[in-house]
């Protein structure tokens, strides 16, 4: 565990940056202004194209898994400092890093097939 | 003495006295750095959201439009206006730290503070923008 601490930190922060720059605005686009007609949805036509772009298969699998891995890390002190878990430091960390390596998978497996 | 202290993780058998979880409701401080830590629970949350998306995207446009309309129904408007506070929470708590993480030097002086928070608030702007723009044109 001790060897990959740097590494999990630099996905933390990566991570961290990545949802603090992207996170907000597609929040707002996809999960409000869209549902709610503030402003016009793109149509399935334009996003199917746009997701099979290379490009943009790399910026959605960088937008999905380096903000799932900044939500473990932080899950993780949150359930140890929060509830008082410490005792299950290494079953939490599986659990929460396992999530992340889950997450990362299903994108990949996705972007990869999109056709 | 060559040999350091050894420290360790957790020590059962220390005395410790009893804290109650919700230690961190006692003091404001406190209570900003529990939920500035939850907000990355949203963030999990959204991750997920567009995981959902592309997996409808992928199979069709009848699967896709369950998706859209899932996402109109009160639940999900609820889920996403809590997500999107959240979210907004943690950039401005994560911009506002940064010079914090990393002192950056140029010719030998210190990058003042307000500089790489101005960045970082600027990187934010043009960015929303550029997504915005993308997606609206559709």
């Amino acid at each position: 565990m001790g060897r990959i601490t740097p590494l999990l930190w630099l996905l933390f922060s990566a991570g961290g940056t990545v949802a603090a720059l992207l996170f907000p605005v597609h929040l707002f686009l996809t999960g409000l202004a869209f549902p709610l007609g503030w402003l016009e949805a793109p149509s399935y036509e334009f996003l199917h194209r746009l997701v099979t772009h290379p490009l943009i298969r790399l910026y959605l699998f960088v937008l999905i898994s380096l903000p799932l891995f900044h939500w473990a890390h932080r899950f993780r002190y949150t359930l140890y400092d929060g509830l008082q878990l410490k005792h299950l430091t290494e079953l939490i960390a599986v659990l929460c890093y396992g999530a992340a390596v889950l997450g990362t998978a299903m994108s990949v497996y996705l972007l990869w097939n999109l056709s | 003495m060559s040999a350091g202290p050894r420290y360790t993780l957790y020590h059962p058998r220390w005395y410790r006295r009893r804290v109650s979880v919700w230690w961190w409701l006692q003091n404001r401080s406190y209570t900003g750095f529990v939920l500035r830590e939850l907000t990355s629970v949203f963030v999990a949350f959204f991750a997920m959201v567009s995981l959902w998306q592309l997996r409808a995207l992928a199979q069709g446009p009848e699967t896709y439009g369950r998706f859209l309309a899932r996402l109109g129904t009160p639940l999900f408007l609820a889920l996403d206006t809590i997500a999107f506070l959240s979210v907004l929470f943690h950039a401005i708590t994560w911009f506002n730290l940064t010079p914090k993480a990393i002192v950056l030097r140029v010719g030998g002086k210190r990058v003042p503070d307000w500089v790489i928070v101005g960045s970082n608030y600027a990187a934010w702007l043009v960015l929303s923008g550029a997504v915005a723009v993308v997606l609206l044109r559709g």
